[in-house]
């Protein structure tokens, strides 16, 4: 069994060491220094050993499972040898409902697929919904949009975050990111009313301007939250068991990470520089300064890692679009699409046909199609419509990142422990409601 | 980040050509096309039906029949790389003259290229359609979600069954037109058939045949076993 050439400098001593210095459950060594471990690849399969297999259950009601994931196991002993995974517990027809809605009245499902970011998957559906009727947003719903994608991703890595040390085992860091999460939900609460279903795109802009004061929100959080995440890095990335129970797991190369689809921290984990925001902008993302970090083995602890940069760069973005937040309008001026004003709505003829045809019918597209996908939290989402020139799409398709994201699990969890599988599928960040959608 | 990570940073993702730019004020038809959608129509002639630029995207409807022959192509092709697939899916129009389309959107990392490919199953012909797996192994969940949506039959998938629906789902296929948005079945039938129904068959055949549980089995799947059903059609 070869032994991975990495090597973690562990900082703080646990309680988990044996009396040569290595944690008890996890497969690490000491060096002749005693100040680094090498850690070696988990157990293979060993098929002398193979006796009768075993088959486990588990989920879909088990808490490591982030929802209703079923995965089926046959084990070798411990060993994984087979996983079958079973999705669609959670499965609504969003895609079938959306073909029987106003564009706008989609914006409130795209918050309840991937629950962690529905403020991204609303810039996200609102991004599609305008290139499909071919309409240039404001500069000021521009950025406000980039602050909203990455506020979105900050709350979607801080769940994940907290739930994967739960799963792991450490219980403090959990509660440190649900408490920057819930700064970040007080937040969007006083921008757009709620605080997980935010419903906060229109075709053609914003349901809401932000409020006044709101920007020195925002600024007080970019200026205390970095602390929270080196926190985090203190605790977790040289922590012994933390390595020990992460490292050289789920191990994807970058030519697998990409022939299985996958995407954001799971591909970039893997060495692949794939960003959406990077390679395929929109949002006028190529006018920000910020870095793409990526892993080099592709295991469980290099998508900590990188999810731990991006939390650093997301604050970087959003230092940068507070500083160039322009004044102006946020909605389009073209009332065929956005609402006109309550007030001129009832005084103007004009404007009161525009508002009835449009609650009535609503703004119809012309013929044609649109994919457009984001660099959400999990990866890349996209949507994909299909318009026939009436008001509903005849085809509204989600891109779901952690559905393809998990497809790739047995591969990841074959020859490692049943422990193991737990912390596997947490590195995923999977949200159920986007997989079953 | 700390200086003893390995994790590296890529400044613009270290990939051919200009950095890219947001797109504004597309056109709705025509502007450029992608420059893969020429070198197919030279390599690949008539198999090409037809290429549309909407919206800035460029959309190439082949041949049923060559559909796995130019997806090799395109993702074997030192000039193409098509390394990436992003996604599968069906469209079905509401207007019962238009084919169904089967979609599929690749992507070519290394040089930034996006590039719709496209099937049109005409109406009286079988939904198949040969499946890309062999190139694309992310193809895997993503064929069988829209077999299971519109019962598009991917030949050459290794194990296509149902994936959101359940293995005796027997409403059909949800996401075509014909389909009604409350369910085939009436609200009493679904109802009926929700507490009828035997909570071991959530378990397919595959993986019981594993656990060796065959003696425990209720009588139905016994015999199900027996007659070699695998999968719920």
């Amino acid at each position: 069994m070869a032994t991975t050439r990495r090597t973690v400098d562990v900082a703080l001593a646990t309680t988990g060491l044996d009396e040569r210095g290595r944690p008890v459950r996890t497969p690490l060594v000491t060096d002749a220094s005693g100040s680094a471990i090498a850690v070696e690849e988990p157990p293979m399969l060993e098929p002398e050993l193979g006796g009768e297999h075993m088959l486990i259950n588990i989920g879909p009601q088990h808490p490591a499972t982030h929802g209703v994931l079923r995965l089926v196991l046959e084990l070798d002993g411990e060993t994984v040898v087979r996983c079958i995974p079973h999705v669609g517990y959670l499965h609504c027809g969003f895609e079938k409902i959306g073909e029987y809605r106003q564009y706008n009245q989609i914006v409130p499902w795209t918050d309840r697929e991937d629950y962690l970011n529905s403020i991204g998957n609303n810039v996200a559906f609102a991004l599609g919904a305008e290139r499909l009727f071919g309409l240039e947003i404001t500069e000021r719903c521009t950025v406000l949009r980039v602050i909203a994608a990455e506020l979105s991703r900050i709350i979607s890595h801080l769940v994940w975050l907290g739930t994967t040390c739960i799963d792991i085992g450490a219980f403090t860091p959990f509660l440190w990111s649900f408490q920057e999460r819930e700064k970040v939900y007080t937040l969007l609460e006083s921008w757009v009313g709620a605080r997980l279903t935010t419903s906060a795109t229109r075709v053609g802009g914003m349901a809401a301007d932000i409020p006044d004061g709101w920007m020195d929100g925002l600024r007080a959080f970019i200026g205390a939250f970095p602390k929270t995440i080196d926190e985090v890095d203190r605790m977790l990335t040289k922590n012994a068991i933390w390595v020990g129970r992460t490292i050289g797991l789920g191990t994807m190369t970058a030519a697998e990470a990409t022939n299985y689809g996958l995407s954001g921290p799971m591909l970039r984990a893997s060495g692949v520089a794939y960003d959406v925001r990077k390679d395929f902008p929109y949002l006028d993302y190529e006018t920000y300064d910020f870095d793409v970090p990526i892993g080099t083995n592709g295991d469980v602890y290099d998508r900590f890692l990188v999810r731990m940069e991006e939390l650093r760069q997301s604050v970087r973005i959003l230092q940068q679009a507070a500083d160039r937040l322009p004044d102006g309008p946020v909605n389009v001026d073209d009332h065929r699409v956005v609402l006109p004003p309550k007030s001129k709505a009832m005084s103007d003829m004009e404007s009161m046909i525009h508002h009835f045809k449009q609650v009535m019918e609503g703004p119809r597209p012309p013929v044609g199609e649109a994919y457009l996908a984001v660099e959400s939290p999990k990866g890349e989402k996209g949507y994909y419509m299909v318009s026939d020139g009436t008001s509903k799409p005849v085809r509204w398709r989600i891109r779901p990142p952690s559905f393809v994201n998990l497809s790739a699990i047995p591969k990841m969890v074959e020859g490692h422990l049943l422990s193991d599988v737990i912390a596997i599928n947490a590195s995923i960040d999977i949200v159920m409601g986007e997989i079953d959608r | 980040m700390t200086s003893s990570s390995p994790v590296a940073r890529a400044g613009d993702g270290g990939a051919a050509g200009p950095a890219p730019v947001t797109p504004h004020n597309v056109p709705h038809r025509g502007g450029p096309a992608n420059p893969t959608a020429e070198a197919l129509r030279s390599r690949f002639g008539d198999a090409i039906r037809r290429i549309d630029v909407v919206w800035g995207e460029t959309t190439v409807i082949v041949a049923r029949e060559r559909l796995l022959e130019i997806v090799r192509w395109l993702h074997d092709d030192p000039e193409q790389q098509y390394d990436y697939l992003s996604d599968v899916t069906g469209v079905e129009f509401r207007d019962p003259e238009p084919p169904l389309e089967v979609v599929w959107h690749l992507r070519a990392l290394s040089r930034r290229r996006f590039l719709r490919l496209k099937v049109e199953l005409p109406r009286g012909t079988p939904l198949e359609v040969e499946s890309v797996w062999s190139v694309y192994r992310g193809a895997d969940w993503l064929e069988r979600e829209c077999y299971d949506m519109f019962g598009i039959r991917f030949t050459g998938h290794p194990d296509l069954r149902r994936i959101l629906m359940w293995e005796q789902y027997r409403e059909g296929f949800p996401l075509r037109k014909d389909f009604p948005l409350r369910g085939r079945f009436s609200r009493a039938e679904q109802l009926r058939q929700a507490l009828a129904a035997n909570p071991e068959a959530r378990y397919s055949m595959e993986e019981l045949s594993i656990a060796d549980a065959f003696e425990d089995l209720p009588d139905d799947m016994r015999q199900r076993l027996k007659a070699g059903e695998r999968t719920g059609e």
